[in-house]
């Protein structure tokens, strides 16, 4: 009987192919990430049908928050003038506001404010303790929400001085399902009272089948 | 992924000058490479959040004096948002003196959807008719007008019922945004969101079993 005859070859793997073909994935995908902002607080969204994507920019993102029980919540604010920071809309409004409470903010902490994405849920008078920090965990010892009240609608002046020094801006609303009713109505009361009536709220898409909505 | 080497077996005592091979092991590039895939297609956001927009009418001034609309009896709905997920609804006006009984139901695919279903049916089936025609290609228009003329339908609808949407106190902003999707999938040409009177809050509280409506007006 003829031998079985071993062939000499080595179990290598050719990987060159295998390489090429992840390098292009592993591009791919870091070009294409946009990474989820960090927010404070999480906030779960509630589902709609609803397809219309959010705005890339100009838009100004009333966050509402569930608080410890028995709160209404909190609330946050965040404005956004998108990836063309050359008009500087972040540090002008800060720079109006402040002009409003008479506090005067260093170009250095606007610079600050310009460079933070997340929502803040700062009082106006804590802004400056808050923007000379720099540790998140730090920061969210000033995190009380915007203040709301008739007596002190900070909520109120940022929504004006935003439309003012941005015409364009979309007030957007991003609530947490939990949240309750009366601080909605705040919040809306407070907007309408700016004149803003037209509102998006931020949802998550949730398809409904046709058949379910047909009947008989 | 380790790679098995293969000893080559030396033969016969003979020291050969050991050949290195040109290749270049890439396992740990690999190894590297999967980590990175796989870290970004967990932290990508595919799936960008949505949009519903609302637009609710302007605000009344207080000094200034508007009629406020007439609507027939017979075609509002009253919708209650309540605790618990819970949605209340009433046909017609509440009279302070006997209020009607509130029908209790839910968001589930046979709650307030039928409920709506029943009174919109005549709009519902213009609208589904009109974008059937447009798939089947009986008509063609594009996206947009197919926006715009579903909006002139509801505009010219004259059957369907006027929703008016209230929010109990202990109702949640999900309940407020499942409602409006409700709007909107059953087609509802006309709704708007008002504030909830005391008779209504009293009768919340009749159906949650709670006190029985208080019987005037407080001040």
């Amino acid at each position: 009987m003829p031998k079985i005859k071993m062939h000499g070859r080595s179990p290598n793997v050719d990987m060159t192919p295998m390489v090429d073909l992840f390098s292009l994935l592993l591009t791919f995908f870091m070009l294409t990430a946009t990474f989820r902002p960090m927010e404070p607080v999480p906030v779960d969204t509630p589902f709609s049908i609803s397809e219309k994507p959010t705005p890339d920019n100009n838009y100004m993102t009333v966050m509402l928050a569930p608080g410890a029980p028995g709160t209404p919540g909190k609330v946050y604010f965040n404005f956004d003038n998108g990836p063309d920071t050359i008009l500087h809309f972040r540090p002008k409004i800060l720079a109006e506001m402040g002009k409003h409470y008479n506090i005067t903010f260093t170009p250095q902490e606007l610079a600050t404010f310009e460079k933070l994405t997340e929502s803040f849920g700062v009082p106006i008078q804590d802004m400056k303790k808050y923007l000379a920090l720099t540790d998140a965990k730090e920061r969210s010892k000033f995190e009380t929400g915007v203040p709301t009240d008739s007596l002190d609608n900070q909520l109120a002046y940022w929504v004006l001085y935003a439309r003012q020094v941005n015409p364009a801006i979309i007030a957007m609303i991003k609530g947490d399902a939990t949240v309750e009713y009366p601080l909605v109505k705040k919040v809306l009361d407070i907007l309408q009272d700016k004149n803003v009536n037209k509102f998006s709220l931020i949802t998550n898409l949730e398809k409904i089948e046709v058949k379910e909505a047909k009947t008989e | 992924m380790a790679q098995i080497v293969q000893e080559e077996k030396q033969k016969g005592g003979k020291k050969k000058p050991k050949k290195h091979s040109t290749h270049i092991d890439m396992t740990p590039m690999v190894d590297l490479m999967c980590l990175l895939i796989t870290f970004f297609m967990l932290t990508v956001a595919f799936s960008k959040s949505k949009v519903m927009d609302i637009i609710l009418p302007e605000k009344i001034q207080k000094n200034e004096k508007v009629e406020p609309p007439k609507i027939a009896d017979s075609r509002t709905l009253n919708i209650i948002l309540g605790p618990d997920d819970k949605v209340y609804w009433y046909p017609g006006k509440a009279d302070p003196e006997s209020p009607p009984p509130l029908q209790e139901t839910d968001f589930s695919d046979t709650g307030i959807r039928q409920v709506l279903l029943e009174r919109n049916k005549a709009l519902f089936d213009k609208i589904t008719e009109f974008e059937k025609k447009v798939l089947r290609g009986d008509l063609k228009i594009s996206q947009d007008s197919l926006r715009s003329s579903i909006r002139i339908i509801k505009n010219e609808d004259d059957t369907g019922p006027i929703v008016l949407i209230k929010a109990y106190k202990t109702s949640k902003y999900k309940n407020f945004v499942d409602i409006i999707d409700e709007m909107s999938i059953v087609g509802i040409a006309r709704y708007i969101f008002t504030d909830i009177s005391w008779i209504e809050e009293g009768m919340v509280l009749t159906a949650l079993g709670g006190a029985p409506a208080p019987a005037s007006a407080p001040k």
